[in-house]
């Protein structure tokens, strides 16, 4: 102990918020975990009894379980792509030092502020009305897609709506990337001859390469709990078709009434997010520094 | 030279552009939300044939805006009131801790941020129920579930900018007669703006926009916050899109109003709290 800081201050200043996090955060974590061994019902009174790996059995043989775990890998598969290419595509247009470089970054960052349930529902006018309404006035079959009643164009109209609300945020990242490459580096290998692809594939890229661990690790996890823009703009339909791992969780506890099964759900869903999340950031570290 | 102006001024149009094409969902919800039923059904891109204040009326009164959108407002300010209090006095007292139970403590905090909420959801809810803690429809309570909730990316981000301010002053105040509170209190706390101005604005978004949280813990219709009042609006009157679009253009506009004064405080804000 230091003398600024006794071991009676150490507690009293960690006291307040360690004890809300462990009632709001670790204790239900470790009961969650026991519960999904156990009938657990949540019905006031009704008896919990120990069944052993019962629930994650049901939910292994759960054909709706298998379809939400495949849809969600598909669905994060667009979103991390779509976001990561339109956020580092406009930050490329806005670090050009354009007179409107401000203000296309306020513009492009506003949706951001914007919550994922109000987003759906704004973007289930945009995709039930306006988009075929647009496609008759232009005549033209693309826009006029069946953007909701598809099941896979469902994911990719949820994966629009995820790069029109992270876009601009991953913009900001990469935006922070390409203004600390020093202007010198790419004068020196302009004048050494270096094309433009040359100077993106042998300077760009290496120097943004922390900044895209950064965005990868970011648009991965988001993508993997989305939650608010399924429930608001497919609501996991058509036929639960787009239900994905996060609106299963919940299905399955509040409108099944199964929280046993519900809780070993959650316990999957715990597991598949940490293993990916950390070898996510394990690989990018290590390609960085070979680079 | 002037074909690179002529480049110059080709991104500049293709820019602006865009920009227009990315915000045209709020042109196309204010303009609806002022539409007649009809009108929104036969000319969908089009301005308003006449302008339907009464759709905002309706909104307004079916969404109890006033209660609602203080509601959300209280429970963001305190949430985050209460955050970045706490977490930047234990980040301070956990860097300028240096022993094992210390950095326990500091990796349990990061930790956690690996688990969902949906892996503490059910637990929490029960926990929370009448016959336990009793904190169902109040709006302390959610605010309570804000600070367990935030507590790990705040204190990461404080532990991380406090580690590069040298401890020198705060013995130089110790040695003066402070008492470790005042050290915090006067020292180091204005220190922090910087991260903090971080912290809050990560937070206020996150809170300000939460839905599945307060859905599951606030269902009384007095202490609802915006997202769960429109989602409750929005399943009434989903076949009515002139109705909903102006209850989206007002959970919208008290966003978009902070945005334009704060947006530099924001996006600094963002930016320093995305490179950790």
């Amino acid at each position: 102990m230091n003398k600024v800081i006794d071991k009676k201050s150490f507690w009293f200043f960690l006291a307040p918020i360690s004890l809300t996090f462990i009632i709001v955060v670790i204790i239900p974590f470790i009961i969650g975990m026991y519960y999904s061994l156990t009938d657990w019902s949540a019905i006031p009174g009704a008896t919990t009894r120990f069944i052993g790996f019962e629930n994650y059995r049901e939910i292994f043989a759960d054909a709706q379980f298998r379809t939400s775990f495949v849809k969600t890998l598909i669905y994060a598969f667009y979103a991390v792509m779509l976001i990561n290419i339109v956020g580092f595509s406009l930050a490329l247009l806005v670090t050009r030092k354009l007179k409107t470089s401000n203000l296309l970054r306020t513009a492009f960052f506003m949706p951001n502020l914007i919550g994922g349930l109000i987003l759906g529902y704004i973007w289930q006018f945009v995709f039930l009305e306006i988009l075929p309404y647009v496609s008759e006035l232009l005549n033209t079959g693309i826009l006029g897609a069946r953007w909701l009643s598809d099941p896979d164009m469902a994911l990719w109209s949820m994966a629009i709506v995820s790069t029109w609300q992270m876009g601009g945020y991953i913009m900001i990242i990469y935006i922070a990337a390409l203004n600390s490459i020093p202007k010198e580096l790419i004068e020196a290998a302009s004048l050494d001859g270096a094309g433009a692809l040359q100077k993106i594939r042998h300077i760009t890229f290496p120097m943004v390469a922390p900044a895209f661990t950064v965005s990868l690790f970011l648009t991965l996890s988001t993508s993997f709990k989305m939650f608010d823009v399924n429930i608001a703009l497919t609501g996991g339909g058509p036929a639960r078709l787009t239900e994905l791992l996060a609106l299963g969780i919940y299905n399955k506890a509040f409108t099944q009434a199964n929280f046993g099964e519900g809780q070993a759900q959650a316990a999957i869903f715990f597991g598949v997010i940490a293993i990916t999340t950390l070898t996510q950031v394990y690989f990018s570290k290590r390609k960085e520094v070979e680079m | 030279m002037r074909k690179i102006r002529f480049k110059k001024w080709g991104f500049e149009i293709f820019g602006v552009l865009l920009a227009l094409l990315y915000l045209s969902p709020f042109y196309i919800i204010l303009t609806n939300s002022l539409k007649s039923k009809r009108n929104v059904l036969v000319d969908t891109l089009g301005w308003p044939e006449e302008i339907m204040m009464e759709n905002y009326f309706m909104a307004w009164d079916r969404m109890n805006f006033m209660q609602t959108f203080f509601n959300s407002l209280i429970i963001t300010i305190v949430s985050v009131l209460v955050i970045t209090v706490f977490s930047s006095m234990a980040a301070w007292v956990l860097v300028r801790t240096k022993n094992k139970t210390s950095s326990v403590i500091f990796y349990t905090f990061v930790g956690a941020m690996l688990i969902p909420f949906q892996a503490v959801m059910l637990p929490l809810v029960s926990m929370m129920g009448p016959n336990n803690l009793n904190l169902i429809n109040t709006r302390y309570g959610i605010i309570f579930l804000y600070l367990g909730f935030g507590a790990s990316l705040s204190i990461f981000l404080y532990h991380g900018f406090i580690k590069n301010i040298p401890t020198s002053l705060e013995e130089a105040a110790i040695i003066d007669g402070c008492s470790t509170w005042q050290v915090f209190y006067h020292i180091i706390f204005p220190l922090l703006k910087p991260i903090t101005v971080t912290v809050a604005i990560l937070n206020s978004i996150w809170i300000w926009n939460d839905f599945l949280l307060p859905s599951l813990v606030l269902q009384e219709k007095s202490v609802r916050t915006i997202p769960l009042q429109m989602q409750f609006f929005f399943g009434a009157f989903s076949k009515d899109w002139h109705l909903a679009m102006a209850a989206l253009a007002l959970s919208i506009i008290p966003i978009i109003i902070f945005y334009i004064f704060a947006q530099k405080h924001i996006i600094a804000g963002v930016t320093a709290g995305s490179g950790k």
